[in-house]
């Protein structure tokens, strides 16, 4: 680019990019600069952003996936869920041993590490019964490896012991390790490490104690050199003894090699386990269908279950069906809280217009003094702003003994105003109303009183020059205002809670059950980010009919 | 959106505990953060529990924090996180039930953990059967039942559960609980199933619609609480003739606040509340929060939690040692819901059933509820 460094150069003069002072072209240059000053831009509100990134973006984020996530079904039972790919679920038989010894052996794991409960929380979402019947099976498993751990243990005394299993499993490097490795010396244990040979001639066994050397390393701490193995190790030691690479046994040489041989010859007369009739032993509902659909539906690591849950649907043989209508509800609540925010939203602008047009016309002083009263509530706690509202309007409260007293209502025939939609709806509106008043004041000064007396001088009469003039130009106060108190209660949860009783409770209360009670975090999420959707929906709709930019939150 | 503000609440909660930790890990192993529910029972717990405790361990402080009803979320919002920020949480039995399958509680050994009685009848006896979950340290049994306004019923108080449903006898408003337990059992109950059978009905679809149905009978007429000081509060208020509730929220409204109130307690359900302990705490915690449920679950520790509330003692042990109210100086043994004139017909709530079949009839009852 010699041409472009010509200091002489005058612009315009030769075709070529124009230059700043110090040869730069001016464009880079003019962008290099804009670059700068964006980036100082960006680290000015850098904390911000990455407050709200972390505060709040990023937990949505998270809650919101777990609507969708369903991972614990395939990490807790990884081998059952495998095989049950296979099965075919409209044969309508429950699936064959096969499938019972992968469940043994995952619910065996997962009882260890304590996780086969947590399994059965879930899955009692989608079917009654599944949380006592995984407390149950966990319990239950330990029986059934039993059954070749002791028929090994009487046969030799030899595979009782730890020690011996790990000489005979482990690598020699491995072994000279742990056997000089102290627990008291603060130093990591030497992990273990599988014997070669044995890999190949007792693949199941391997596999298995690998699992089990994780565990008691890694999550138990404890010395594994000095542990005896898991029960399961014994039967999958039996599978293999007596499994297609049984022949290889005998040419193992390592230590332990003559009782591993004594074995294979004995295992061949064992006691066998059915496991399937094992598990019918600890619960009969493992001998049904429903708990093999359910884990076959939810075994895929996404799930639509909890979208269809929150929108009165379940899962079905023939896709996605209506629950029965003894179960439907949230349907119902999200139309209640909709309807209802609606009309909280209009009682709001029907109570704050009025207010916000005297605040907006009277002298400044006394519209400030008058403002206090409209922020007082603003500064008292919802709490008692709800309680309050009930000491006011139950049967035996303040409004109703007014009227008794007033001889409007019989005594025997006061007025519910409260448990009830109409409870709701006057305590919000009430709680809602500055969001409200405060928008339509802040319009509605920038509204010139000239223009309705104007209006009045070119012949108008009061009410077509409020409804031609005045009103027209409040819309946006109104808009701002909507938005807000709509928005608001569409989320609202501690006052329906207190003074909504069963008609006037809303979405959001749902929502706080299953996220602190019922502990579904999943339903809760789906009917959050529902709620969200239909929200930002609105939001759209607005602005298509009435222009986001006609709204004005102040002059 | 109270969905984002838990979400916030719980971030920022978290994000506090951090700090928090931070601080406690160089040199706090003393220090402890007891989660109850607040209110009466909280300060029972302070004063039989805490402060002898810290009386005999000077330099040790305790720090109680009033969040038992969101404890099960809480906890697992903590453990997500891993940074369990306390060292004890007081639950209902249920509650405790479902952090253990959760795998949000320590397992524990009750005869290594908890004392023996006096007469050194190892503790897992001495609880016996309220050991309702291998992660559970009982403390109270308490039990739901109804009170109801003196002046209100005329001369013939109710005498049974089944009054509740007898709009003619006893018309008015009732407060009942915003949730299927224990209204389910007793809508059967007095819909004439056998009391041993009740759990065996309520498990089959027909039942729960036959309880929803007896249900259904008064339900224009229920005011469905859901936090336990609304009932005592709608009895003082003269709103409902009669309503359950917890029976220490009702001998405070009758004994302390003198209000015309009695106690129906036909067909009372008998609930424990106790400890457990947050799976994962550091080994310093641990050591020193052992240290303190041995001592604040021991008898005599138990039977002095009675004298400020009208719970009974979880221990067998402790049961000969209630005693008189500290400040009322009256007799606590006839306000327990464990007396033999009280208990002449109680229900015992079934963890097992409601673990398994809360989801489902939950729904239902939801359901019926917004009809």
């Amino acid at each position: 680019m010699s041409d472009t460094v010509d200091a002489t150069n005058i612009p315009g003069e030769k075709s070529g990019p124009m230059l700043a002072a110090d040869g730069t072209p001016l464009k880079r240059s003019l962008r290099r600069a804009l670059r700068r000053q964006k980036m100082s831009a960006l680290l000015l509100i850098a904390p911000l952003l990455i407050f709200i990134l972390i505060t709040f973006i990023a937990p949505i984020a998270d809650m919101l996936f777990r609507s969708v996530e369903n991972e614990i079904v395939q990490d807790t039972l990884p081998r059952t869920t495998a095989i049950l790919e296979t099965w075919d679920s409209e044969s309508g038989n429950v699936p064959d041993t096969p499938v019972f010894k992968a469940l043994y052996q995952d619910i065996f794991i997962a009882q260890e590490r304590k996780l086969h409960t947590r399994l059965g929380s879930r899955l009692n979402y989608e079917l009654t019964g599944a949380s006592s019947l995984f407390r149950k099976s966990g319990r239950g498993v330990g029986d059934i490896g039993e059954v070749y751990q002791d028929q090994f243990e009487d046969m030799n005394a030899f595979w009782k012991k730890g020690e011996n299993w790990n000489d005979i499993l482990g690598s020699d490097a491995w072994l000279a390790e742990i056997k000089s490795w102290k627990k008291a010396s603060g130093q990591a244990q030497p992990p273990f490490e599988i014997r070669a040979q044995i890999a190949e001639i007792l693949p199941q066994t391997a596999a298995f104690y690998q699992i089990f050397a994780d565990f008691t390393q890694n999550e138990k701490n404890s010395n594994l050199y000095k542990k005896d193995p898991w029960e399961l190790i014994y039967s999958a030691f039996y599978d293999d003894l007596t499994g297609a690479n049984a022949a290889r046994i005998d040419t193992y040489t390592g230590p332990g090699a003559a009782e591993l041989s004594e074995a294979k010859a004995a295992a061949a007369n064992f006691e066998t386990v059915d496991y399937k009739a094992a598990f019918g032993d600890i619960d009969k509902d493992w001998l049904k269908m429903p708990i093999w659909d359910t884990i076959r539906a939810y075994s895929p690591r996404f799930t639509n279950g909890y979208f269809l849950n929150a929108v009165d649907m379940q899962k079905s043989e023939n896709g996605p069906e209506l629950r029965p209508e003894n179960q439907r509800i949230y349907a119902t609540l999200f139309l209640r809280t909709l309807f209802m925010s609606t009309v909280i939203t209009l009682s709001c602008i029907l109570l704050g217009y009025p207010v916000g047009w005297i605040l907006a016309n009277l002298p400044a002083r006394t519209a400030n003094l008058l403002m206090i009263l409209v922020l007082l509530p603003f500064w008292t706690s919802l709490l008692v702003r709800t309680s309050a509202w009930k000491v006011m309007l139950q049967q035996q409260g303040v409004v109703n003994d007014t009227l008794v007293w007033l001889g409007i209502v019989a005594d025997d025939s006061r007025l519910a105003l409260i448990n009830n939609q109409t409870g709701t709806i006057i305590a919000m509106t009430h709680i809602l109303l500055p969001f409200m008043i405060l928008p339509l004041y802040s319009v509605m000064q920038t509204i010139p009183p000239s223009y309705l007396r104007a209006a009045k001088s070119l012949g108008a009469t009061n009410w077509t020059a409020f409804w031609r003039v005045y009103f027209p130009q409040s819309v946006p106060g109104i808009g701002a205002g909507s938005i807000l108190v709509f928005i608001l209660s569409i989320g609202y949860y501690i006052t329906p809670e207190i003074v909504g009783g069963t008609t006037g409770t809303f979405i959001s209360n749902r929502i706080a059950y299953h996220i602190s009670s019922s502990l579904n975090w999943g339903l809760a999420a789906a009917l959050g980010a529902i709620l969200l959707a239909v929200v930002l929906g609105l939001y759209y709709a607005y602005d298509k009919i009435v222009g986001i930019d006609n709204v004005k939150l102040g002059g | 959106m109270k969905f984002t503000t838990t979400l916030l609440a719980t971030s920022a909660l978290i994000g506090a505990g951090t700090f928090a930790l931070a601080d406690a890990h160089g040199n706090m192993a003393n220090e402890m953060t007891l989660v109850s529910w607040g209110g009466a029972y909280q300060a029972s717990q302070d004063k039989a529990y805490l402060q002898p405790y810290l009386k005999n361990n000077p330099g040790v402080t305790g720090v109680w924090d009033e969040s038992s009803n969101e404890a099960v979320a809480k906890l697992r919002a903590m453990n997500e996180a891993g940074n369990i920020t306390w060292d004890l949480v007081d639950v209902v039995a249920a509650d405790a039930i479902r952090l253990c399958d959760e795998g949000l509680a320590m397992e524990i050994d009750a005869d290594e953990l908890l004392a023996a009685a006096p007469d050194g009848t190892p503790a897992s006896e001495d609880f016996g059967d309220l050991l309702v979950s291998d992660c559970f340290i009982p403390q109270i049994v308490y039990s739901t039942t109804f009170g109801y306004r003196t002046d209100m019923v005329g001369d013939t108080p109710p005498r049974k559960i089944c009054d509740v449903f007898d709009l003619e006898a006893y018309p008015g408003k009732r407060a009942l609980e915003k949730r299927p337990i224990n209204n389910m059992e007793w809508a059967l109950l007095c819909d004439g199933v056998p009391k041993d059978e009740v759990y065996d009905v309520l498990a089959t679809p027909e039942g729960q619609e036959k309880a929803l149905a007896k249900l259904d009978t008064i339900k224009d007429s229920v005011i469905w609480w859901s936090a336990g000081a609304d009932t005592p509060q709608l009895l003082a208020d003269g709103e409902v003739v009669m309503g359950s509730t917890y029976n220490g929220r009702l001998f405070s409204v009758i004994e302390e606040q003198k209000q015309p109130v009695a106690m129906l307690w036909d067909a009372q359900v008998f609930d424990l509340d106790g400890w457990i302990i947050p799976a994962g705490l550091p080994a310093d915690r641990l050591a020193r929060v052992k240290d303190f449920v041995k001592f604040a679950t021991d008898t005599q520790r138990l039977a002095d939690q009675s004298q400020y509330i009208s719970y009974g003692p979880a221990r067998l042990s402790s049961a000969p040692m209630v005693g008189k109210h500290a400040d009322l100086g009256i007799d606590m043994a006839p306000h327990m819901p464990t007396d033999p004139k009280n208990a002449a017909n109680t229900f015992l709530y079934n963890y097992e059933f409601w673990a398994d079949y809360r989801d489902d009839i939950d729904a239902k009852f939801q359901a019926w509820l917004a009809q």
